[in-house]
């Protein structure tokens, strides 16, 4: 019995040591002896600058990339054991693009996922329809549009039902609102905050945006030249006095109107 | 004798050659397409055999046209007099937009949506097949486009090594230098690549993705 398994079971994701390195000359550490874990249920927010090694964070965890030291542990298997398309099929992915399939129709790329698993149509219709509504869409309005013909904020709303289509236990979520208008964003971030109470699912959340941070948050990583300089509760992560976690504060005040 | 008096007096004998040029084009360009766009799918993902592929198909256009039928007559096989070897030739010449076009198509699609396709766990033929392919059809349906005109105009040229076709009425024109013998030849393979492009132009627009 060792203490490593003890620790490890009481979370769903978990970084163990997590280095990840680009293999060029230069050899240059993107992300560097990470050590973190993230409970069932629980909406982790990586907060950070561009460049500070969050989304490759996130890219960690599918095994879109592998760590070159350490271990990520999904489900409490490496994901260096892992087969990549089993363990994505079960984690949910959405990116700030979206990245919807332009040639498929919402209602086909909602059951991307589910058609790949091979449910009967019966059932794929029934969970399209169910995840549109879920997402604030229509199924009459739109399961036959395609993607062209949606605003930025309805193509996010499908790129969320998307991720959501197979009940994946864990969700990623890179910048999903950040290329929206400000009011569309605000609108999105306050629904997906109730969503997100609602389904207990286990969220892992990038964003550059302090405000995003504390509203959608149960915890928030502070990343800063890949590595995590803080990880604080919302409440506490307005008290900490980390230079880096002072400067997204001060960017809070400042975007608020309040000069310090 | 004026064009349209040549033609008159020619008919049958002008729409078999059309006939022939016709089939010559379309041997050539099925062969060549279901040569490239598979090739032009490999490259996608082996890096030494793309800079092969790709440098091979440049060359080979750069050859002028009438060398590369000369080139082909005393090779077996694929060579001699006739209609095989200018085959031969022309699918040669139409290697390179259909491939290229297909290796364009193919990597030009928005990484976002590519990243999504990986992050949903989808495998690497699936991506090939359902997201990459129906994205790259209309850029690699323009190849093909492209490829067809340029080979109906090359294939006039095939006449000089026996494969028949419109060819045979230019090269009669000009050992007789008689503009309305060639034009015989010309008009008609004008008008096929005209025909030829403004439909596949059709197909290209209705396949188009945005």
């Amino acid at each position: 019995m060792n203490v490593k398994t003890a620790i490890s079971s009481d979370f769903l994701i978990e970084f163990c040591d997590v280095s990840y390195h680009i293999n060029d000359i230069l050899d240059r550490a993107i992300v560097s002896g990470v050590f973190l874990g993230i409970p069932r249920g629980e909406t982790l927010i990586l907060l950070g600058r561009s460049g500070s090694g969050k989304t490759t964070l996130l890219r960690l965890i599918n095994r879109m990339l592998l760590p070159t030291q350490g271990e990520v542990l999904v489900d409490r298997r490496p994901t260096t054991e892992a087969d990549p398309i089993r363990l994505r099929r079960g984690i949910g992915y959405v990116i700030q693009e979206a990245g919807l399939f332009p040639h498929f129709t919402v209602a086909q790329n909602v059951a991307l996922v589910p058609s790949l698993e091979n449910w009967d149509s019966t059932r794929i219709d029934a969970r399209v329809q169910e995840l549109l509504q879920l997402v604030g869409l229509d199924p009459e309005e739109f399961s036959s549009r395609y993607p062209r013909e949606l605003s930025g904020g309805q193509r996010q709303r499908v790129g969320v039902a998307r991720a959501l289509a197979a009940d994946p236990p864990i969700l990623l979520m890179d910048e999903p609102f950040g290329a929206l208008d400000p009011v569309t964003r605000a609108e999105l971030q306050r629904e997906f905050s109730t969503l997100a109470r609602r389904l207990h699912k286990t969220i892992v959340f990038v964003t550059h945006d302090l405000r995003e941070a504390l509203l959608l948050g149960t915890r928030i990583a502070l990343l800063q030249a890949g590595r995590i300089v803080a990880l604080a509760s919302p409440q506490e992560f307005l008290r900490l006095d980390q230079p880096e976690a002072l400067a997204f504060t001060a960017s809070l005040n400042a975007s608020a109107g309040f000069p310090q | 004798m004026t064009p349209w008096q040549f033609f008159l007096s020619h008919q049958s004998e002008i729409l078999s050659a059309t006939l022939t040029h016709l089939s010559l084009v379309l041997i050539s360009m099925l062969s060549a397409t279901a040569v490239a766009v598979p090739l032009g799918m490999l490259i996608v993902q082996h890096r030494t055999l793309r800079a092969i592929a790709l440098g091979t198909a440049n060359i080979l256009q750069t050859i002028p046209s009438l060398a590369l039928f000369g080139f082909l007559i005393p090779l077996p096989f694929i060579g001699g007099i006739g209609p095989r070897t200018a085959v031969v030739a022309l699918v040669l010449y139409a290697l390179l937009p259909i491939l290229r076009n297909t290796y364009v198509g193919l990597t030009s699609i928005d990484p976002a949506v590519l990243e999504a396709a990986e992050a949903m766990g989808m495998t690497n033929s699936q991506i090939l097949f359902r997201v990459r392919l129906p994205l790259a059809l209309s850029i690699i349906l323009a190849g093909v486009r492209t490829a067809t005109v340029i080979t109906i105009g090359v294939a006039t040229i095939a006449a000089a090594i026996g494969a028949g076709g419109l060819g045979t009425f230019i090269f009669r024109g000009v050992a007789m230098v008689s503009d309305a013998v060639i034009f015989a030849g010309a008009v008609p393979a004008a008008l096929l690549a005209l025909l030829a492009d403004f439909l596949l132009g059709l197909l290209e627009r209705r396949l188009k993705v945005s």
